[in-house]
């Protein structure tokens, strides 16, 4: 190891432990004496229970008990909730239907648990869940968005009128009108986001025990924000009081949003830890994920883009309807409403904005926060509205988008978000050049000459990153602050633990975060270790979501950093005696400028500890902690270039060139950053090209494995080209703005775009399978040919 | 109940399971050895992948009977923290994982491939193709062909430089 400080391609500290076995997630803990759970789950998308028959499970081998729903609402366990309120446009608070962990009464979609099964090994709570008798009455069911809102339409709940949870609006309405009363030419189109299932690859799992002497529970679990877990579980599910409660989320296999949220599984091993008197481990199979874990996206669009004659954008107009599922997850007010229609305005100054979205329940799985969460729909939404206006105003997609960048910062947009800083122009020069735009009409003639479409599509996103301000999101409806806190232990040798509220689940944060002490002391990484995860070590923290860890939970980290470096200047110029100001630090020690005098940091750090001689009324010890609230959303923002070819016999897509320019404010490791990046293009490839959840209309999901779901695989993508343009996020001291979402949100609409750009048709929906592809190929040179 | 016995990264054991014990059960639960994951069930997503008898295998999809008699690898059997094999720290060289949890499955998957096609003969499209049965969520495969590349192609060297 050695000194790494910012900017230093770092080999990950914590690799080690995942390339020899040894990492340690939920599933690999164990206690004494544990038992498995496992759920008894509905097979109807919307059913009453008339009646559940345990007899025949409670006799058969290791099984100790089967909990159901009115068990659970009689220990007086509470709902499950959404934590962001969303008011409709008149006013009236959404409409949140009742949720349980175990249902008694009414399933609402398929796989919802209405009875768990607790017994000596996994084989046998299988066995048993499948022998309990669950009597159902079946009810209709509505899956689809826009049909769930039609006169007639089953109920879902009845505290929602016509499944209509709320219809809310943000920017201008009047302005808007007015904008496309004086253009010259609207672009309109009609936009589906297809339904994706997150598929982090460690399945949900929980481990829960119950100490009856201390009355105290501890929960491991697949959590990105353990002490929210903690909270809501405390708070509102009146598990056990927080001090009574520890909730670890250890190694983590990845998460993209789904491990967010506090679902009905976790919150029952808890439950049943105590009421059966041993711990209790569940652990999803991979079908149970994608029917329980939390989908993302399903949008219905209606969009209008106005320009003048000059090909100036006047005004932007959306009415979109959001399909939440069957209860509303945590966050999921949120992800179609303040998370989606406030990057609509994207790179572009647009001085009208008007968009109505209307969220609707469904008998489906909930839907909430996926890898980007609300920002990839209004970009792709956005940015297929802007290559359509382009062709069909004649100008060159690049040309259309610079003649409505932003340039001047800080820039407000009609959608209350104000981008502090960017460069727009930058990235998209960026992007053309490593594409090689200019050539590609020599490549497509040749692609033809073998019979092959080929084609070409732009994409240049932002995003609101950070997520963000507190008391701007308590305005909006959050019910959390979402500052971070970070505390920095200095120990007696010199050694250096960091806290920090953050979590990782694959970023990084282990190597990342410990660069930081290395830039600020000089300091080899080795001796500095990142504590995460523990809400028994960790005070407080939010978690990690939204691309926030490194300009949130980072930040934290520096404020806690300059408070240490601080008092170990402090007392250096004590010992030295020299003036506090005269103390540099450099290469792990610290020194009098101008003179030869000089510490080692660990001799400061020992001074501190031994209290032997410190400048009069200084406290001991050597540990800073730091909240920080930012005060704005970041923006990264960049430009992704995406170059098809495409067999029209056979409909099949082949990525050829995939070129990326991505602005994300300072960079701390640029090899973890690619590594992102790589990612988030690649769930937006899937998106574009490959994954959709399908339900039949009556609600079973027809993609409920691998054999169904069509994850990404690595020769369905190709290596990509990145680079990165660097304009310092002002709103925090690093300057950084995020780079975890980037990908997911700028690929699907370059795909897209490049798609119809070959086939010279628009009518494409996500997923463009071969079959889809084909078909508009077919009717493309139909219509050549006429 | 079956008894099974089998030299497990270069150890005898035997334990008495279910019949439907499946080969990753035995080597998670009833060996300790949390390595192997599971992440799918169906032989989808091969985050279980063990060698039996010198070949990849997906150990969710196998009786621990099956591989009675039989010589088990798992990553913990490969290289060790102070002792890497070329794929292991080929991987961390490259940025091949990110959560880790498929991690253990692509390094089984790699080695197998290596061994088949001979180090050194491995190129980009070979090596996207062969990892048709691993998937990874995280790294968008980039970094993992990667390191597989440069591991076949350093086991190469150290093979020459042996002769």
């Amino acid at each position: 190891m050695a000194v790494e400080g910012i900017g230093a391609r770092a080999l990950r500290k914590e690799d080690k432990r995942f390339i020899t076995g040894k990492g340690k997630y939920t599933d690999d803990m164990t206690m004494p004496g544990m038992g498995y759970a496992a759920f008894v789950r509905s097979p109807h998308a919307h059913a009453k229970v008339t009646g559940i028959d345990a007899a025949a499970a409670l006799a058969m081998p290791g099984v100790d008990a089967v909990l159901t729903g009115d068990q659970l609402v009689g220990d007086g366990i509470g709902n499950l909730i959404c934590g962001w309120m969303i008011h409709s446009k008149d006013g009236t608070p959404m409409k949140m239907g009742g949720w349980r962990a175990l249902e008694p009464e009414i399933v609402r979609h398929v796989g919802q648990a209405v009875a768990v099964v607790i017994a000596d090994t996994q084989a046998q709570a299988r066995d048993a869940a499948d022998a309990v008798v669950v009597d159902y009455e079946e009810l209709d069911a509505v899956v689809d968005p826009l049909d769930a809102l039609k006169d007639g339409a089953p109920q879902l709940h009845p505290e929602a009128e016509g499944n209509l949870i709320f219809d809310w609006e943000i920017g201008d309405e009047a302005a808007t009108n007015e904008a496309f009363e004086k253009a010259a030419h609207v672009t309109k189109m009609e936009i589906h986001n297809n339904r994706l299932v997150p598929n982090p690859m460690e399945p949900r799992a929980a481990l829960a025990g119950y100490d009856d002497a201390e009355e105290h529970y501890t929960l491991y679990t697949t959590s990105q924000n353990p002490h929210v877990a903690r909270l809501v579980l405390s708070a509102f599910y009146a598990v056990a009081p927080e001090h009574k409660l520890r909730v670890i989320a250890p190694d983590v296999g990845g998460g993209f949003g789904s491990k967010i949220y506090i679902y009905p599984e976790e919150m029952v091993c808890l439950w049943a830890s105590k009421r059966v008197g041993r711990p209790v481990k569940w652990v999803s199979d991979r079908t149970e994920a994608f029917l329980t874990d939390a989908h993302g996206r399903d949008h219905r669009s209606e969009a209008e883009l106005a320009l003048d004659a000059d090909n100036k954008i006047l005004g932007f107009r959306v009415k979109t309807v959001a399909n939440i599922g069957a209860y509303m997850s945590l966050f999921s007010s949120s992800v179609p409403t303040y998370l989606y229609a406030t990057l609509l305005s994207g790179q572009y100054d647009i001085p009208a904005i008007h968009a109505n979205v209307k969220a609707v329940y469904t008998n489906t799985t909930p839907v909430d926060a996926y890898r980007g969460a609300g920002r990839p729909e209004a970009t792709y939404l956005v940015e297929r509205m802007m290559e359509t206006a382009s062709r069909e105003v004649g100008l060159s997609p690049a040309e259309f988008r610079r003649k409505n960048f932003i340039r001047a910062f800080p820039h407000q947009t009609p959608v209350i978000m104000c981008y502090d800083a960017g460069d727009y122009d930058a990235t998209l020069d960026a992007a053309l050049k490593a594409a090689d735009y200019d050539g590609f009409a020599a490549r497509k003639a040749e692609a033809a000459s073998r019979g092959k479409l080929r084609g070409i599509g732009l994409s240049c996103y932002i995003e609101a990153c950070g997520i963000a301000p507190s008391a701007a999101v308590g305005s909006l409806g959050a019910g959390v602050g979402l500052w971070e806190s970070a505390e920095v232990r200095v120990n007696p040798v010199g050694t250096i633990e960091v806290l920090t509220g953050s979590h990782s689940h694959g970023q990084g944060h282990e190597t990342t975060f410990a660069q930081l002490i290395s830039e600020r002391f000089g300091l080899d990484t080795d001796s500095v270790s990142i504590v995460h995860g523990d809400t028994d070590k960790v005070q407080f923290g939010m978690g990690t979501y939204g691309s926030r860890s490194g300009a949130v939970g980072m930040s934290a980290i520096v404020k806690a950093l300059d408070k240490v470096e601080s008092k170990a200047k402090k007392i250096a110029a004590h010992l030295m005696e020299a003036a506090e100001g005269d103390i540099q630090i450099e290469g792990g020690e610290l020194k009098v400028a101008g003179t030869d005098k000089k510490l080692t940091f660990t001799e400061v750090a020992l001074a501190a500890y031994t209290a032997h001689n410190l400048p009069e009324g200084m406290e001991p010890g050597l540990k800073e902690g730091a909240f920080y609230d930012p005060t704005n959303f970041t923006f990264p923002a960049g430009t992704y270039v995406c170059e098809v070819e495409i067999d029209p016999e056979t409909g099949k897509t082949e990525i050829v060139n995939f070129t990326a320019a991505d602005d994300f404010g300072k960079i701390i490791n640029p090899m973890i950053v690619e590594g992102q990046v790589h990612g988030g293009i690649t769930q937006g490839i899937g998106q574009a090209l490959l994954e959709n959840a399908a339900y039949d209309e009556g609600g079973q999901l027809l993609t409920a494995s691998y054999m169904d779901y069509t994850m990404p695989r690595a020769d369905d993508v190709p290596s990509y080209q990145l680079s990165t343009h660097v304009t310092e996020c002002p709103g925090n001291p690093l300057g950084m703005k995020g780079c975890g979402e980037a990908g997911a949100l700028g690929s699907p609409p370059a795909v897209i775009n490049a798609i119809t750009d070959a086939l010279g048709a628009n009518a494409l929906t996500m997923p463009a399978t071969p079959e889809r592809v084909w078909a508009l190929a077919q009717s493309g040179m139909k219509q050549a040919a006429e | 109940m079956t008894k099974v016995s089998m030299v497990l990264n270069g150890k005898s054991v035997s334990a008495d399971v279910e019949d439907r014990t499946l080969l990753v059960g035995l080597i998670r639960d009833v060996r300790g050895l949390t390595g192997t994951h599971v992440g799918c069930d169906t032989s989808q997503c091969g985050a279980c992948v063990v060698h039996v008898n010198g070949k990849a295998v997906k150990s969710c999809t196998m009786l621990a009977a099956q591989a009675d008699g039989s010589e088990v690898v798992t990553l913990e059997g490969v290289g060790s923290a102070n002792n890497l094999h070329p794929v292991q720290a080929a991987f961390r060289e490259h940025h091949g994982l990110q959560c880790g949890f498929c991690t253990p499955g692509m390094i089984m998957s790699a080695i197998d491939m290596i061994n088949r096609h001979g180090a050194g003969n491995l190129d980009e499209k070979t090596i996207r193709h062969e990892l048709e049965g691993n998937i990874c969520r995280c790294t968008g495969y980039q970094n993992i062909v990667k390191a597989i590349k440069s591991a076949s192609d350093q086991m190469a060297g150290m093979a020459q430089a042996a002769e």
